[in-house]
């Protein structure tokens, strides 16, 4: 950990972030948060290990020796880390069952979340239905950060530039990476369907075990990145083209949105599934179901189109240089 | 669907931004995004008449009663601050398209304004949640959108603006999640109100101090607070001119609604005011944020980062209003955050019309613009009027209350500071009217012409607003004296 | 108050502090950000060591268990994690932008630049 402190190559900080996402992912585990190492695994060890190479070959690799401000950073690193001595002194002590944090709340959610919807999997339930108005939220932040990540990297400051840019695309022809790989292209190839059943399964099964729409869209999503690297973007995006990405992380807000708005119509609260069905218990189930398949479209769309935008940007590069 | 209406307040501009990414044209677009924001106004407009009629409003998400679901809960504040973000959002839209067009490549458009309905829902979603989590969750959704907005700006310093409000913002939001996970370890609950009742039971512990702690500092990082403030000025000064409108007539006052909430409603003001020395702290840090932005304003050569350090003045204004702890003194906070973004709103808006005109807003090339674009160097000075405190503009109101406050507690030596604050708004605003009416014209600047309408009229419902409310205050004395009793009075 | 009842806490503000200081020590952007990313997740060790119940297993009904840990916790930090990805993936665009329009990512350079008009 300390390393990263230290170092200035910057290519070697991220594989020991991505070690460090894969500790986190194991503590997850041990602490019996298993949704949680899942989507840690997934997003820490490999998005933002992709996201952060990416940005380091458009950006360079070497960190520059010297630093500033060392004191200030000194200072307020003293400062919060004294608030939060003084605090962890009274804490509740870890591991207690009797701490007030599982009082309350958490003890209706164990006791009552199965008879009210079902669901074997309390994260689940907490997740899309108790708690689903949050879920929308953070659907709508990563569309956000979707949409900023097109806005500021599609095409180039000013519009010459832009053009250029495009004529670019158009006429240089990009290097197809790891052409050479036959086995690494066999593999993959044999690979990505099972990834994309795997992904599937991990969508639907969320009920019983780990998993759900959010994690489902990333490991989606993975297996186009796999795709795009070992067969290029060009290749990818002629299957999957950017404006259709952009379709579908919004269509995937509007499927979590319209339920909400169904149960509007009916009378009923935002996102209130009971209307769905005369049983409450297959309600909720019917609602969380298409409510993760909403998760999983945006999820898996918009990480797609932030990392094709990346990529696209490298080429850009790449054929400019 | 009355019912429904706390629900529609934020669902509206947050499922209106995705069906945006569908819709085709620029101009329809922007018909699309003013459509769903005057329908957030008009929506808050019927809340707040409701809450006045009968009291708070409770609107549990999904079905689920709070404290197991997330709720949102209407109280007076709530739909006051409600009304100032979606009035102020849909007068600023107004201008949206003329100004964008002139300052943005037209294939940003449409991203434009999806993200511009995201940063409304996310600040319409802050203040009407009554959930803690939830709140920072669209706390993020705000950020995130406005960090983007931000770095549209045309010049490349909008780009580190933004980077840098995006660390400080993101370092806030997560000093903020600490102090909630904190108040969720020794209470077991993320209801604002649950929260609220049994805090006082765990008052003693350390940890709920060093929960608050964290609270106000995260929320002292976004709301830009003195020693805090230096992202802010350069992030408004390289934004769109329509973006540095929005952000500095409404972002600061979610921050402020955040700050108060948690102060009065959750912790309690008795809490909050007598564990930690909240009161020196606010009251040290506004004097000296007051007297170091008023002078850094009026230094600057850039028209808009001068109006920016205005703001962290402003807000250091309302930081001292609040450390009055007393009635009159929440009353100069809270009449302030609708004056203030009357005032700013307006000004921002003529300066994107200055912007639209001439490309830049640097002070020299104001000179001679008081012949050539009366109307909107008027409005100018109308809202530097107001800035300074003028009789018969909204600054005046709020600074005679803010007055009242501190002699109130007999704080004469802050009387003499709020004083000089003005005299040095004075300054500042004086530069800019020197520069324009007295200074003989540019070479260059014959040709220039008057803003078009499209931008004008907006500009000038904000100036009318300011001078109605300046002259007949009675509307927003009667809300605030309310909400302010209801803070105090502990739980709404 | 036994040292080891709270030794996650510990290790949570160590972590938390090295991303502070990476935060605002270092010049380097992209450094940056890595600090902010190692700043949260010591946030999201925090909130799952808050919901471990000692002898619990993961919030999954079975049949003959009582004990489970704090699922609403767990929540929390899957969200908070989308939140986490998003600021990244958004800050290294910006990172991106600026290296292209700047030439270089080292905060005292840029400054230098910005002040030169």
């Amino acid at each position: 950990m300390f390393a990263i402190v230290r170092m200035h190559d910057l290519f070697a900080i991220v594989m020991l972030l991505s070690i460090y996402g894969f500790l986190c992912a194991s503590f997850f585990m041990v602490m019996d948060a298993v949704d949680v190492a899942f989507t840690e695994a997934a997003v820490g060890i490999g998005i933002s290990t992709l996201l952060l190479l990416s940005a380091l070959t458009l950006t360079g690799r070497f960190e520059k020796k010297q630093r500033h401000k060392p004191l200030l950073a000194v200072f307020s690193v003293a400062i919060t880390a004294s608030l939060l001595i003084y605090g962890t002194l009274q804490m509740p002590p870890f591991g207690s069952a009797y701490a007030p944090a599982h009082q309350h709340i958490a003890t209706h959610y164990i006791t009552q979340s199965l008879g009210e919807t079902g669901i074997i999997n309390i994260v689940t339930s907490v997740l899309a239905s108790y708690r689903g108005y949050d879920t929308l939220g953070e659907l709508i932040v990563i569309f956000t950060a979707g949409m900023g990540v097109l806005v500021l990297l599609r095409g180039a400051t000013s519009p010459a530039k832009d053009s250029e840019g495009k004529s670019k695309r158009v006429t240089s022809k990009q290097p197809v990476p790891m052409k050479q790989h036959a086995i690494l292209r066999i593999v993959s190839k044999m690979l990505i369907p099972l990834i994309l059943l795997f992904a599937l399964y991990v969508q639907f099964h969320a009920d019983f075990g780990p998993g759900g729409g959010f994690q489902a869209g990333v490991i989606f999503a993975s297996v186009i990145i796999l795709y795009v690297m070992i067969f290029g973007l060009r290749a990818t995006q002629k299957t999957i083209s950017l404006a259709w990405l952009e379709f579908l992380s919004a269509l995937g807000v509007l499927i979590f949105g319209s339920v909400g708005l169904l149960s509007l119509l009916f009378g009923e609260n935002f996102l209130d599934y009971n209307m769905l069905s005369s049983d409450p218990v297959q309600a909720q189930h019917l609602g969380i179901f298409v409510v993760e398949i909403g998760v999983g479209i945006t999820v898996a769309a918009t990480i797609i189109l932030i990392f094709m935008t990346f990529t696209g940007r490298m080429a850009d590069r790449g054929g400019q240089q | 669907m009355i019912a429904q209406l706390p629900i529609l307040q934020v669902i509206v501009p947050l499922l209106a931004a995705p069906c945006c990414l569908l819709v085709g044209r620029s101009k329809l677009l922007w018909f699309f995004a003013l459509l769903a924001s005057a329908m957030t106004f008009v929506i808050s407009l019927v809340l707040l008449q409701q809450v006045q009629e009968s009291g708070t409003i409770h609107y549990s998400l999904g079905g689920w009663s709070a404290p197991f679901g997330i709720e949102y809960r209407i109280d007076l504040l709530n739909a006051y601050l409600l009304l100032i973000v979606s009035s102020i959002t849909s007068i600023i839209l107004l201008t949206a398209h003329a100004s964008i067009t002139a300052e943005l490549n037209e294939n940003k458009h449409k991203l434009f304004y999806v993200v511009f309905l995201l940063c409304l829902a996310g600040m319409l979603g802050i203040i009407a949640t009554g959930d803690a989590f939830n709140l920072f969750v669209f706390l993020e959704i705000s950020a995130l959108s406005s960090y983007t907005l931000i770095a549209l700006g045309q010049k490349r310093q909008a780009l580190t603006a933004a980077f840098r409000y995006l660390l400080v913002g993101t370092l806030g939001a997560s000093f903020i999640l600490i102090g909630i996970g904190l108040m969720y370890m020794v209470t077991g609950t993320l209801n604002m109100f649950d929260l609220s009742e049994r805090l006082p039971q765990v008052e003693e512990s350390r940890t709920v101090v060093t929960a608050f702690s964290f609270l106000i500092l995260g929320v002292c990082l976004k709301l830009a607070l003195f020693p805090l403030h230096w992202w802010l000025p350069n992030a408004y000064a390289y934004a769109p001119s329509v973006v540095s409108a929005l952000l500095a007539a409404t972002a600061t006052k979610v921050a402020i609604y955040i700050l108060l909430r948690f102060i009065f409603t959750v912790f309690g003001g008795e809490f909050s005011f007598t564990t930690l020395p909240l009161q020196e702290i606010l009251s040290v840090l506004g004097i000296a944020g007051v007297l170091t932005a008023s002078v850094m304003a009026i230094y600057q050569q850039n028209v808009k980062q001068l109006f920016a350090y205005s703001s962290v003045a402003q807000i250091a204004y309302m930081m001292l209003a609040l450390a009055m702890n007393s009635t009159n003194g929440l009353i100069a906070t809270l009449l302030h955050l609708f004056n203030h973004a009357l005032m700013k709103g307006a000004l921002f808006l003529a300066l994107a019309g200055v912007m639209y005109r001439l490309g830049s807003v640097e002070l020299t090339q104001f000179a001679g613009l008081g012949k050539r674009m009366p109307w909107t160097m008027a409005a100018i000075v109308i809202g530097g009027l107001s800035l300074i405190g003028l009789p018969l503009t909204v600054g005046f109101i709020s600074k005679w209350y803010l007055l009242r406050a501190a002699l109130e507690n007999g704080w004469w030596p802050l009387a003499i500071f709020i004083l000089l604050g003005s005299l040095l708004a004075v300054v500042y605003v004086w530069r800019i009217v020197e520069t324009a009416y007295f200074s003989p014209a540019k070479a260059g600047h014959n040709q220039i012409k008057e803003a078009p309408l499209r931008l004008l009229l907006p500009t000038w419902i904000l100036v009318l607003a300011n001078l109605y409310f300046g002259c007949d205050a009675s509307f927003t004395i009667a809300v605030t004296e309310l909400t302010a009793q209801a803070l105090l009075g502990g739980a709404p | 108050m036994n040292f080891f009842e709270l030794f996650n806490y510990w290790v949570v503000m160590l972590l938390m502090m090295t991303g502070l200081y990476i935060l605002i020590a270092h010049g380097n952007f992209v450094k940056k950000i890595i600090g902010l990313s190692i700043f949260q997740t010591s946030l999201y060790i925090f909130y799952i060591s808050m919901a471990k119940v000692t002898g619990a297993i993961a919030p999954i009904i079975q049949q003959g268990v009582e004990l489970y840990s704090n699922p609403l916790p767990h929540v929390l930090i899957l969200t908070a994690i989308v939140v986490g990805i998003s600021t990244t993936a958004l800050a290294l665009a910006l990172v991106i932008r600026i290296k292209q329009a700047y030439g270089t990512i080292e905060e005292d350079e840029i400054q230098a630049m910005d002040e030169e008009p």
